[in-house]
């Protein structure tokens, strides 16, 4: 007697038991996504999910039995833009780590954004280079000690939901892992919307992060996320002082503008 | 102009031709970053592509340009980028990636004054084994070297059919003297012209049920969007795109099938210019030092001296055969290139000592060698 | 119904800790990864809220109703 699980027939033959360490929040947001799939009663055959190097690339890579893209560090989403651009039936997802998406690939990211080109790209926060053992990242918060930083972090973290928007998307959310729930939500929206899309997702990595800065395991890190977010709608009425190491979480942006591709199309028609 | 080839006779410079070629060829996608002295197949791209129902990116830099064509190229689309040295270098690694993941494109290089920022107007032919060795690691490559407009029209559309008959990238090195001249160029008929389409899986076979990737005979293409699910990645992997990174056996599998892919097809991907008749000396040239070779064998010819021709069209993977069977014929042969000394290092390992081996640099780096240096030297070593 | 997948459990225990209603518990059994999976100690106080699933990121936890059971 056994009830199957209801991703199960998402996962690529064989591949069910992941490489991702016990607690890794990779393994939420992999669910979030083919829940959101499912939900939308889509066909993954109508996806390509393309992913950069990083423990959070191999989200989809290769766990989802749909095409799956595994790039170079940095550049799924230049990958991805090419994909869309000489197939726009196709539904493309970018799913990466912050080091990927937004340090060695943060031109890709705004300029993709600026473009507005009909992608959804998840980013896995995990504020940490969690691959390669620990080192600070482009979101790594202030003062932090990790393999690089051992007097601490001097630098600042990216907003990363501020600066998608600043750059052009057209929807944009930040969830950690503790709100599937939302993610999932806020995932079939992405994937709905005409444009280019943006998600964070705030997530544990228990070993590089957690264990290393002492943030505790996978658990601690989570019921943390829980107690420390604030809803992005409840923002205004808080003070500076009140909103001091709070994550906040919502959706940030939701508009509509012209999609490059449609664009594209519109310009094929004109010029005849 | 919607026109996908535009057949006739036209007065084109090499950059147009090498536009148009692609187009002929059925590019329906290019991404590229401008710059000298390529910018004007981006400029002619843009202009063609959205006429005949393709796409044109002008993307942020040229490491996005080349993971653009990698993606395009993966939902079937035929794709192509064009740079210079700078550019490529930007290139590289993703370059490595679609050698490792096996996807057909075209990667023109139209070569300029370096290293660094260089001389962007300036022709050199300086980057001939970057082509060859610039990715990291170990790998077989296709490089064709045109010598006119005609064959920038030619090459490129040959450069698309091996790219898609063997599934890899493929570089046309040009330089600027022939991006930047113009030249007559005839363009056929549509239907003689002979397109090589790569071969796909049988629908619905999913990746799990075929071998998509390291065949030596070239393993069908499971392209985006047609239930393939297919798992393409650099990270080293077998057969069936499953990743394995963790044992030798597995990195030693692939690294050997992506080069006998390759080197097993040699005859068939190797083309050489040869015309040596009775000459017992040999003037091995490509791209546009051949132009300067053409000129000197002329004016010797006027002096009742005889010397070959042997021009390299297909630069790698390299022509060892070929030249080994030269040097048995003639007894000396002097490379002429627009460098200090690339393709000269392979021609003498392939000699093996049967002719004596000289290197003909131009007087001034960059410049076309002039032909009566050419004459010169070749009265001197006769 | 609460099922789980010793095999793809690596022991994280975010299904016992996100549980709001004590239904699991770690276990001291050892799996053959060496891990301690979770048990169910207290099934017939599960809402079937779907919390353990949600968050279990291995797909090591399953629950539904007996009518789904295939
Ligand atoms: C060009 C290049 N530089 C560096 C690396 C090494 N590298 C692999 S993963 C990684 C960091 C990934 O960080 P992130 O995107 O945050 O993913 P995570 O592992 O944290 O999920 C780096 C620097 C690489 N693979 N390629
Ligand atoms: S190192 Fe961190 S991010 Fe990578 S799999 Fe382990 S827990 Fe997850
Ligand atoms: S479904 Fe809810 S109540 Fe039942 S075991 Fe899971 S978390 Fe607990
Ligand atoms: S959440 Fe999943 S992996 Fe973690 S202990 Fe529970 S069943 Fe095991
Ligand atoms: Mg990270």
């Amino acid at each position: 007697m056994k009830i199957v699980h209801p991703l199960i027939k998402y996962v690529r033959p064989g591949f069910l038991s992941t490489t991702n360490c016990a607690g890794c929040g990779n393994g939420i947001i992999a669910q979030s996504i083919l829940r959101a799939v499912d939900e939308l009663e889509m066909d993954i055959d109508d996806f390509v999910f393309v992913s950069g190097i990083g423990c959070a690339a191999w989200i989809p890579s290769p766990f989802f039995n749909a095409d799956v893209l595994h790039t170079t560090h940095g550049r799924p989403i230049a990958f991805a833009t090419g994909v869309k651009l000489s197939n726009p039936k196709l539904r493309v997802m970018v799913v990466s780590g912050d080091g990927d998406l937004v340090a060695i690939g943060g031109n890709h990211f705004i300029h993709a954004a600026r473009r507005n080109i009909d992608l959804t790209v998840i980013c896995a926060n995990n504020g940490i280079y969690g691959m390669t053992g620990g080192q600070v990242g482009p979101t790594t918060p202030s003062g932090l000690k990790t393999a690089t930083t051992p007097y601490g972090n001097l630098e600042r973290p990216f907003d990363l939901p501020n600066l998608a928007k600043a750059a052009g998307a057209v929807y944009v959310a930040r969830w950690t892992t503790y709100h599937a729930r939302q993610l999932t939500k806020s995932i079939k929206r992405a994937v709905q919307k005409k444009g280019f899309s943006f998600i964070e997702v705030i997530s544990q990595c228990p070993v590089q992060f957690g264990r290393r800065t002492g943030a505790g395991n996978a658990v601690t890190m989570m019921q943390n996320y829980k107690k420390n977010s604030v809803s992005i709608k409840k923002v205004d009425k808080l003070k500076e002082n009140e909103l001091k190491g709070k994550i906040i979480v919502g959706e940030f942006i939701d508009r509509e503008e012209p999609e490059l591709c449609e664009e594209i199309a519109k310009m094929r028609e004109r010029i005849g | 102009m919607s026109n996908k080839v535009l057949t006739g006779l036209h007065f084109m410079q090499g950059d147009i031709a090498c536009a148009e070629g692609a187009i002929a060829a059925g590019c329906r996608f290019f991404a590229g970053y401008p710059i000298t002295p390529a910018t004007e197949i981006a400029e002619r791209m843009a202009k063609r592509l959205p006429e005949v129902g393709g796409t044109y990116a002008q993307m942020e830099d040229e490491l996005g340009s080349m993971a653009a064509i990698i993606g395009a190229s993966w939902t079937g689309t035929r794709a192509m980028t064009a740079t210079s040295g700078p550019g490529i270098s930007l290139m590289l690694e993703n370059i490595g990636y679609a050698i490792a993941t096996e996807t057909p494109c075209v990667v023109v290089n139209v070569q300029r004054g370096a290293p660094s920022t260089g001389s962007a107007t300036l022709s050199f032919q300086g980057d001939i084994l970057q082509a060859r060795r610039g990715s990291h690691g170990e790998y077989e490559t296709i490089a064709l070297a045109p010598s006119s407009s005609q064959e920038m029209f030619d090459l490129t559309i040959k450069a698309f059919n091996l790219a898609e008959k063997f599934r890899t990238p493929v570089f046309l090195l040009a330089d600027a003297f022939i991006g930047h001249m113009r030249e007559e160029v005839l363009i056929p008929d549509k239907s003689k012209i002979n397109i090589v389409k790569r071969k796909l899986p049988p629908c619905k076979m999913s990746l799990n049920e075929y071998k998509s990737s390291l065949d030596e005979n070239v393993a069908p293409m499971p392209i985006f969007g047609h239930g393939f699910k297919s798992h393409v990645t650099g990270s080293t992997h077998n057969s069936y795109g499953k990743r394995d990174v963790t044992n030798y056996e597995a990195l030693d599998y692939e690294v050997k099938l992506l080069s006998k892919k390759i080197s097993k097809h040699k005859r068939e991907i190797i083309s050489v210019d040869s015309e040596i008749k009775d000459s017992n000396v040999v003037l091995i040239s490509y791209g546009t030092t051949y132009r300067a070779v053409r000129e000197a064998r002329k004016m010797l010819k006027r002096d009742n001296i005889n010397v070959g021709s042997f021009r390299l069209i297909t630069l790698w993977p390299f022509p060892e055969e070929e030249i080994e069977d030269l040097a048995k014929k003639v007894k000396k042969i002097i490379v002429l290139e627009n460098n200090l000394g690339q393709i000269v290092t392979y021609i003498k390992a392939a000699v093996k000592g049967e002719a004596e081996v000289i290197f003909l640099p131009p007087q001034v780096l960059g410049t076309l060698h002039k032909p009566d240096y050419i004459v010169d030297k070749v009265k001197e070593v006769i | 119904m609460i099922e789980i997948n010793e095999e793809l459990c690596k022991g994280c225990g975010l299904c016992v800790a996100f549980c709001p209603k004590d239904v699991l518990k770690m276990s001291n059994k050892l799996t053959k990864k060496g891990i301690h999976p979770p048990e169910v100690i207290n099934e017939k106080d599960c809402t079937l809220c779907g919390n353990c699933m949600l968050y279990c990121p291995d797909l090591a936890i399953v629950i539904g109703k007996e009518e789904k059971i295939v």
